[in-house]
């Protein structure tokens, strides 16, 4: 574990490019096969599953160092990292556990997850009496199920492509499925990435995804003539590939999970179609004899059950509308221009997503403005002679949303980031006024006096948007206007104005505010705006009648492509 | 009987004595801990610190300063207090400040370096523990996560990264404040068998210059100059203060590998921050063992709390039965926090 503790390291404190393909081809020039593929599993993004629940980590953490919780939570607070807090308090080592890091993953922590909570707090400090700091670092980062660095898996694969002389192209197709969470790598699955066969079209080998820019502006003036593009609606669902082979079905997700078994509606009816055919598209929670997608909130709910039971598949039934086709009679159909490759899926009979038929881009734009209404997130422009291509390359991919919903909000509580912005107050709890106050007096009140019946009323938490400055300015602001401190929450005197943006909004019965939004950011600062002008819950319950999509609350879009 | 120091709008009190203790704001009579410029302030009337401190100070608040110096342990009688300096082992000329009244001792340490491992400073006279009743304690680094590596030890990882700079055709930048990091940074790799020179910022030069002339023994090492030929140099080690990164200044090494030294540093999220190639964490500051140690020592059994993550410490300590509380002081508290060590 040593050599792959310096790698991490090395790829930790670098900030440029080439040093960390430098860190890696030496480590891979070092590393037996069964290290070198643990290596590349964990950081091409590879998540093995947590091993040791958090709490029995943190318990653990304050026997180990003879610490009350309250002391340990704070420095915990003060890391915003549980690894690094545990690998700091820590006593140091007693002896020195140096073993490769295949065998740390298959004999130590993998099997953590089977073992009972006296048996795995034996194992748990033991393995901690016998690391560095960096060492126990790294090691609560991979049982707790929280291992992350900063590489790309496309620079893995530059680092595997010039180590080993291959094509990285090849390397990447060979490479898909290669983090599936079920599928331990080995030497034999590491040495496969490296072999000269292309083909790649064994077993359920997906292909890498094809991702699309964000267009900046309007296509008129960046994408030339309307007839170059097909227009296709943006879908708010999972992207997903679906491979038929060897009269099997294999469902990815774009994060290269294998999903087959959650989704057997879909596996059914791929199940009908040819040998050697992978389709790209989009699972949709949707309705019998509904003409649109349900909205993204009911998928959710679907995905968020562990077991199926036949009452969450008869409430959301899956479907998959197919974008592409990536393979058909066995054959690489990827290097076929977009419009030969659309019409293969309709040969096909496969339920394709339809195409927006719009003259010109302004009755394009028409009816991108209708997208709410339609639940979906705008428009994607394909060109129509346009290759399948590789992650986010080229610009023959286009997604063109509507502009999000936004509204004026005020911060009140803040909390410390994690990683890179521990220690500083960057995801904060916004509010709207329940009713318009009268001017900038009434609102004062207000916050002098709570309990009033004028009052801010939270209703949403933010954390991206903002650039390094105005993070470190509002984190200023935060540390001079706390009221209160609960643990690493701050309470603050209401002074800063937010334009808040997010994709869709409901009503919720989980929210005090009574209202959820999705996806919620900061938009900008608005230094202009004082207190008193920000929006109120009326605004927040106009846009609800506007926008009808939306799920029931901010979490993580799944496949957001 | 009344407190003997309070905490006031312009800062720590002392009653009987009528003298502030490093305060903020200015005041007839100032005693300095040392001459950080959050701790000495200009705009005083009169000012008493360590004579160590004097040139450090004079270089801050001009030539004409009201200064006036005492050796450690020498007694001063101040209205109805007797005062005496004892070394803090923080940068030259630190002092942690003995106040006695009627037979009640209290000692304001103002910012002291001790560390669990048992280093000290060895560019200043180092920290000693002084009994008294009350003690009122820094807590810069006042959580159990900050708990510092033995010095040679960090020492060896500048030396192997400097090592390493070299090997690959690079000069190694390492940025630490110019009053007593540097200091300590220059003595502790300024030494036989390195893998080129050692030159330092003019901020730094002058600093040193301070210490020489206090009777402390630096390594010669070279000031960097607008001529300074960086490109015939080999492997060479620069010292300076982090304003320099990312700077004009900076860029006259030519290829360079850069790093930062403090204690902030044993925090990844502000390594990364600092987006430099090496963290190393080295502080002036007493990490978590050394607090509590030098709380033990004093045998008080009441502390004061001031600047830093007091509330923890002093929870903690109320836990271990002492009279625990704190004092909100505008030394470099967590508003510069991690982007400023003083």
């Amino acid at each position: 574990m040593k050599r792959f503790v310096a790698l991490y390291l090395a790829l930790d404190a670098s900030t440029s490019t080439l040093a960390k393909v430098a860190a890696l081809k030496h480590y891979l020039a070092d590393a037996p096969a069964r290290d070198a593929a643990w290596a590349v599993y964990l950081l091409a993004g590879g998540t093995p599953r947590r091993a040791v629940p958090t709490n029995e980590l943190r318990a653990l953490a304050c026997e180990a160092a003879a610490l009350p919780e309250w002391l340990f939570e704070a420095g915990y607070a003060a890391t915003g990292d549980l690894a690094e807090a545990i690998a700091y308090v820590l006593p140091d080592p007693e002896d020195r556990l140096d073993e490769p890091l295949a065998d740390w993953m298959e004999q130590r922590i993998l099997p953590l997850r089977a073992l009972d909570v006296a048996a795995r707090r034996e194992a748990v400090l033991a393995a901690w009496r016998g690391l560095s700091a960096d060492e126990r670092f790294m090691f609560v980062k991979l049982v707790g199920g929280g291992f992350r660095v900063g590489v790309s898996k496309l620079l893995v694969q530059r680092a595997l492509s010039e180590w080993s002389g291959r094509d990285a192209a090849g390397i990447a197709q060979r490479m898909m499925g290669y983090t599936d969470i079920d599928t331990p790598p080995t030497a034999e699955r590491f040495q496969a990435l490296l072999t000269d066969d292309v083909s790649g079209a064994r077993g359920g080998q997906p292909y890498p995804f094809f991702l699309a820019h964000a267009l900046p502006g309007e296509p008129a003036a960046s994408l030339g003539t309307r007839a170059d593009w097909l227009a296709e609606w943006k879908y708010d669902g999972i992207r997903a590939q679906v491979v038929k082979r060897e009269g099997q079905v294999w469902i990815w997700s774009r994060g290269e999970e294998l999903v087959t078994a959650r989704f057997p509606e879909v596996e059914a009816v791929a199940s009908t179609w040819p040998d050697g055919t992978v389709v790209d598209g989009e699972l949709l929670a949707w309705l019998p004899d509904e003409a649109e997608p349900a909205p993204f909130a009911l998928l959710q709910k679907r995905i968020g059950r562990t077991k199926l039971s036949k009452a969450i598949l008869a409430e959301a039934p899956v479907r998959m509308l197919a974008y592409d086709l990536l393979e058909s009679e066995g054959v690489d159909r990827r290097h076929e221009p977009m419009h030969v490759r659309r019409a293969r899926l309709e040969q096909l009979g496969i339920a394709t997503s339809p195409l927006v038929a719009a003259e010109d881009w302004a009755g394009l734009a028409t009816a991108r403005a209708q997208s709410r209404e339609r639940r979906v997130e705008g428009l994607m422009l394909k060109h129509r002679d346009a290759p399948y291509g590789m992650g986010r390359t080229g610009n023959a991919w286009w997604k063109w949303k509507v502009a999000p919903l936004s509204v004026d909000a005020v911060l009140v509580y803040a909390q410390a980031g994690h990683g890179r912005r521990a220690n500083l107050y960057t995801d904060y709890s916004f509010a709207v006024w329940n009713r318009a106050p009268r001017d900038a007096a009434d609102a004062e009140a207000a916050l002098e006096a709570t309990g009033g019946e004028l009052a801010l009323v939270p209703f949403a938490k933010a954390y991206s948007g903002l650039t390094d400055e105005e993070i470190k300015r509002v984190d200023r602001v935060i540390r001079q206007t706390t009221l209160e401190k609960f643990g690493p929450v701050r309470r603050v005197r209401p002074s800063m104005v937010f334009e808040l943006g997010f994709e869709g909004i409901q009503a919720s019965t989980r929210h005090k505010s009574g209202i959820a939004v999705r996806f919620p950011r900061m938009l900008r600062i608005r230094d202009d705006k004082p207190l008193h002008e920000a929006d109120t819950l009326d605004t927040l319950r106009r846009l609800m009648a506007v926008g009808a999509g939306g799920g029931t609350d901010g979490t993580e879009d799944l496949a957001d492509d | 009987m009344p407190d003997l120091v309070t905490r006031r709008p312009q800062g720590l009190y002392c009653e009987p004595g009528d003298f502030y203790i490093d305060p903020w704001l200015p005041v007839a009579r100032a005693v300095i801990t040392h001459a950080h410029a959050d701790h000495c302030r200009p705009g005083h009337s009169a000012y008493l610190a360590h004579r160590d401190a004097l040139g450090l100070m004079r270089a801050r608040l001009g030539d004409d300063a009201p200064l006036e110096g005492l050796a450690y342990g020498e007694t001063r009688r101040i209205g109805a207090v007797d005062v005496s300096l004892h070394p803090a082992g923080h940068v030259l000329g630190s002092a942690q400040v003995r106040i006695e009244h009627r037979g009640e001792a209290w000692v304001i340490a103002g910012d002291y370096f001790v560390s669990g491992a048992g280093d000290c400073n060895t560019t200043c006279a180092p920290f000693e523990p002084v009994r008294c009743n009350v003690f009122v304690t820094e807590s810069t680094f006042g959580l159990p996560i900050y708990r510092w590596a033995p010095q040679t030890e960090v020492l060896d990882e500048m030396r192997a990264w400097w090592t390493d700079c070299a090997r690959q055709g690079k000069h190694a930048l390492l940025m630490g404040y110019s009053l007593g990091k540097a200091q300590r940074l220059i003595a502790g790799l300024a030494t036989a068998d390195v893998p080129g020179p050692v030159l330092v910022h003019g901020a730094v030069a002058r600093l040193n210059a301070a210490y020489r002339e206090a009777g402390i023994q630096l390594p010669e090492v070279e000031t960097v100059t607008p001529e300074t030929p960086f490109k015939s140099l080999r492997g060479a080690l620069v010292i300076a203060p982090p304003a320099v990164q990312d700077s004009r200044w900076a860029k006259a090494l030519g290829p360079h590998s850069d790093a930062f030294a403090s204690g902030w540093m044993r925090l990844r999220g502000a390594r990364r921050r600092r987006s430099v190639d090496r963290g190393f964490v080295f502080s002036d500051h007493a990490d978590w063992p050394g607090l509590l140690s030098a709380i033990a020592a004093t045998g008080a059994q009441r502390v004061i709390v001031t600047h830093g993550d007091e509330g923890a410490l002093v929870r903690y300590l109320a836990e271990l039965g002492l009279q625990a509380q704190a004092f909100a002081t505008e030394f470099g508290d967590e508003a510069h926090g991690v982007e400023a060590e003083a």
